[in-house]
């Protein structure tokens, strides 16, 4: 089997296989020109018949759970990454199915981190056959060598969503950490030993899987309440010592930069926010955790005590800080997709207006309206933007995948995105001709703010007026480029053979771009 | 002279440097070796540099290796050159262009509210000073070079003179203390540095010295560009020579650096500040009577933007037009700090209507309400207008 087969030129002009892993895709056609339909792929129908009377779903180890959901060759399995660094149930769960001698599977994780890069040794010996999920680190690293069974499948986290409830991903056994459980299965990342924070992710695999297994360090009496997970979803609960540390989930990501660098790109992207009107009562916007997002939300919190001025909602990755403007009034509510810290989970649990929410709820394509599309701003980072305002997440400009994908393209529904990124780093500049990988068409994306100057997309002319006599360093891209390649002098294109490594699908299901594979 | 030598910066935290290694050896051509984060970007172009320079300086047969922390092309030629220097006698200099925008002259009273001190061999920190909109940049060549790196930073700030876009800040290089500084004039004098802060200048007879020395490089190379000076006094005796020094030709600012002067003292300094209490005054005095602006020390606790405002509204009560920053963050808080207030602002803007007003009607005298106003008192509530409006006001 191909890995990947019968290219052809897509809308956004980029060369994409229509066969994938012996699957046909459709490739891209354009912004909102493709929707997506239920290919009809449905889990196993259970029955109650078949499960124990007293509601007790406890087996004595996760190997005899993966054993009785019936692991085999070529599975798939799926787990989510709300430990992100911290997950210790991946890496168990491929060193069980080693031992057992299983090879070829697929691994559907909500997303890969670091701490997973005892993987790679499976992907060696062929117990993964290849990775379908956003990729950094080592496992970014290794699949952009080629080095993979299959081809990678980067979805964004909506997109991974979508393609499960249309069964173009059929998903044989999820294996689920959850931070408490009981002995049915009712489960969730609130309470326990090692809480996480909402269950965003899992809701769909535990509900689209043949076989869910929960696997827990808090077993706590019947019913565990909230269930963000239902026991009636689940075939199989796994107690064992620890399933992650928590303390990485925070990970360098909850504290506002202190580079003067990034934070003059922080406050152009406040003071953009104010001079475009965007900052009113009511407003409802997206909070990233990250070093410069997170700066962004202190310079608006400025403003917002200046002008006296209260949010409607702030979506997170929810921090100290966000739990912290709610509590001073300065947002009615927070949506929490994923929660940073202590304090943020204490409000999660305890304040009515933090709202844990599902993945589906706001990035899903199939969302009836989602709440990415409802927000007023959303400011995301970038690996590499263009004079067309395509913007890269995932590879650096010599083709490597260092980082995940996440919700970057999901963002890009909302009214207003902005990237907030350094005009270059290590010498290379970060505005391109061309993006090296396509994650984000240009047309989607509003502003490019630099430490530099402010580029607002030609198609924004409502923001271009707004912001005229702003005195922000508002600037043509071409001219900041120019400006920018002067400093650094023009990079040479790194040299990526013909072989792809894996594809980049848009949020509507369709092969954006190919990842081709780096020459050494 | 050394077979080996080597110039610059190298490590895991080193951003934007590199450092060279060069071997003199007898027969074999140039043989360079390249490690660097941005080798894939950027290899033709770094080594094709490096065969360049050492061309230039006839170097014929050598190993080199340059290891790169994605240094720009000023920073890697400012290295050869350093570890060059180190192998043979030579006088010839590789300078690169010099870019459009360092070749601005800047007038002698135009604001210098704040200036950002950059340590003079740490290239990552030049790149973007700019972009924080100090009113000067210092690329320092005294304290905060070691001894042993004084040879490579007075290079590098050269090169940087010369290729690194401040973006409308005064170009601004601390040279060593003299005589020793007078040496470091040579290499910076010819590339359009705008002004020379001397530390610890103690009598007026240093500047003579100073003005004497640029003078003649001026000269030497027919070099029509001004060059101001401003003096830093951190000594008892400078404090008493303040006025003679402030007089001097082409002075046109007279800073206070108080952790010399505090401890030329032998006492503590203090947040309060009473024991530099006279040696302030004494330095805004000595400005004023020379009518050049008074600049005030740097404030060292770049984490306590609270104590920074409170010390600028100190500064600028006592009379200074400035203060020196070390973190680009403190710029801001300077700016805003030394910015006049509303009611400075309504004042100001009452004299130069009534002024205004006057002229139109042809009058040659000005009142306002029952005072009379003289063209001193409209010229300084012009400046005080002029900079509200460049501090955002």
């Amino acid at each position: 089997m191909k890995k990947a087969d019968k290219f052809v030129k897509n809308a956004a002009g980029r060369m994409v296989p229509t066969i994938v892993n012996g699957k046909q895709v459709v490739p891209f056609m354009g912004v909102n020109k493709y929707r997506p339909a239920h290919k009809g792929s449905a889990p196993r129908v259970p029955t109650c018949i078949d499960y124990p009377k007293d509601g007790n779903k406890i087996v004595e180890s996760l190997k005899e759970a993966l054993i009785k959901s019936g692991l085999k060759d070529g599975m798939t399995i799926s787990t989510h990454h709300h430990y992100r660094n911290g997950d210790y149930v991946a890496n168990m769960v491929f060193d069980i199915a080693a031992e057992l001698g299983i090879k070829n599977l697929v691994w559907l994780p909500s997303a890969a981190f670091p701490c997973h890069a005892p993987i790679i040794e499976h992907l060696k010996s062929g117990v993964v056959h290849h990775i379908e999920g956003s990729l950094n680190g080592p496992l970014g690293d290794f699949c952009s060598h080629g080095n993979m069974g299959g081809l990678g499948y980067l979805r964004s986290h909506g997109g991974r969503y979508r393609a499960i409830d249309d069964g173009e991903i059929h998903i044989n056994i999820a294996v689920l950490a959850a931070s408490a459980a009981d002995m049915m299965g009712n489960a969730n990342g609130v309470l326990g030993k090692h809480p996480f924070g909402p269950v965003s992710f899992s809701k769909t695999d535990s509900k689209n899987a043949d076989r869910t297994i929960i696997v827990t360090d808090s077993l706590i009496d019947f019913p565990c309440y909230p269930w963000e997970i239902m026991g009636n979803d689940v075939d199989f609960v796994v107690t064992i010592d620890e399933i992650g540390d928590p303390e990485k989930i925070v990970s360098g990501t909850t504290r506002i930069t202190k580079s003067p660098d990034r934070l003059l790109i922080a406050e152009y992207c406040a003071k953009f926010v104010k001079a475009a009107g965007i900052l009113k009562n009511g407003m409802n916007f997206q909070a990233g955790a990250g070093g410069t997002s997170l700066a962004f939300v202190h310079f608006i919190k400025e403003m917002m005590v200046e002008k006296g001025i209260k949010a409607r909602s702030m979506i997170g990755g929810s921090t100290k800080f966000l739990v912290d403007m709610m509590e001073e009034g300065l947002t009615d509510y927070i949506f929490d997709g994923q929660t940073f810290g202590l304090e943020a989970l204490s409000s999660l649990r305890d304040n009515p207006n933090h709202i844990p929410i599902d993945i589906f709820d706001i990035y899903d394509f199939h969302a009836k309206g989602n709440l990415a599309q409802m927000m007023d701003v959303i400011v995301l980072g970038s690996t590499e933007v263009d004079v067309n305002f395509n913007a890269n997440c995932i590879t650096h400009s010599d083709g490597r995948m260092l980082h995940g994908i996440g919700g970057f393209q999901n963002c890009m529904l909302a009214k207003c995105t902005i990237l907030a990124v350094p005009s270059f780093r290590d010498r290379i500049p970060v505005i391109k001709d061309e993006v090296t990988t396509l994650v984000a068409p240009g047309e989607l994306v509003d502003v490019i703010v630099t430490e530099r100057g402010i580029a607002i997309n030609p198609l924004r002319k409502d923001l271009i007026k707004a912001t005229k006599n702003s005195g922000l360093p508002i600037r043509d891209i071409n001219d900041l480029k120019k400006e920018i390649d002067k400093i650094c002098g023009i990079p040479a294109k790194p040299k990526l053979s013909e072989e792809a490594v894996a594809v980049v699908e848009w949020i509507d299901g369709t092969i954006l771009d190919t990842i081709r594979k780096v020459e050494k | 002279m050394a077979k080996i030598s080597t110039a610059g910066n190298y490590g895991k935290t080193i951003r934007s440097d590199c450092k060279i290694t060069i071997e003199l050896t007898k027969s074999g051509g140039l043989k360079i070796d390249l490690i660097s984060k941005v080798k894939e970007y950027f290899e033709d172009q770094i080594i094709s540099l490096a065969k360049n320079e050492l061309d230039f300086f006839e170097i014929k047969n050598a190993k080199i290796l340059i290891e790169d922390r994605g240094a720009l092309d000023y920073v890697i030629a400012a290295r050869i050159e350093a570890a060059v220097k180190q192998l043979i006698e030579t006088d010839k200099e590789y300078l690169l262009p010099i870019i459009s925008e360092n070749t601005t002259i800047t007038k002698s009273d135009r604001y210098r509210r704040s200036r950002l001190y950059l340590p003079g061999n740490t290239p990552k920190l030049a790149l973007n000073a700019g972009i924080h909109k100090p009113d000067g940049i210092i690329l320092d060549l005294e304290d905060s070079v070691a001894p042993a790196k004084k040879a490579e930073a007075l290079i590098l700030v050269r090169n940087a003179l010369r290729s690194v876009n401040f973006y409308g800040a005064e170009r601004m290089v601390r040279i060593n203390q003299l005589p020793e500084g007078l040496n470091d004039l040579e290499q910076i004098v010819p590339h359009n540095v705008n002004l020379i802060l001397v530390p610890k200048c103690e009598t007026a007879k240093q500047i003579t010295d100073v003005n004497n020395t640029i003078a003649r490089i001026k000269k030497e190379i027919n070099l029509k560009f001004d060059i101001w000076l401003m003096p830093i006094i951190e000594s008892a005796v400078g404090v008493i020579n303040s006025y003679q020094i402030a007089c001097s030709k082409n002075v046109v600012a007279l800073a206070i650096g108080l952790e010399d002067y505090t401890a030329d003292l032998g006492i503590q300094r203090t947040t309060e500040g009473y024991e530099t209490f006279f040696a302030r005054s004494q330095i805004v005095n000595s400005a004023h009577a020379a009518k050049i602006q008074p600049i005030d020390s740097v404030f060292s606790d770049v984490n306590n933007m609270e104590a920074l405002k409170q010390n600028v509204l100190i500064s600028k009560s006592l009379g200074f037009a400035g203060m020196g920053c070390i973190h680009p963050l403190q710029i801001p808080v300077v700016h805003k700090g030394y910015a006049p207030s509303e009611k400075e602002i309504e004042k100001a803007q009452k004299i130069v209507d009534a002024y205004k007003k006057a002229k139109k009607k042809g009058l040659g005298v000005v009142a306002l309400g029952s005072k009379m106003i003289d063209a001193p008192v409209v010229k300084r509530a012009q400046k005080t207008l002029d900079m509200a409006t460049i501090g955002g006001k």
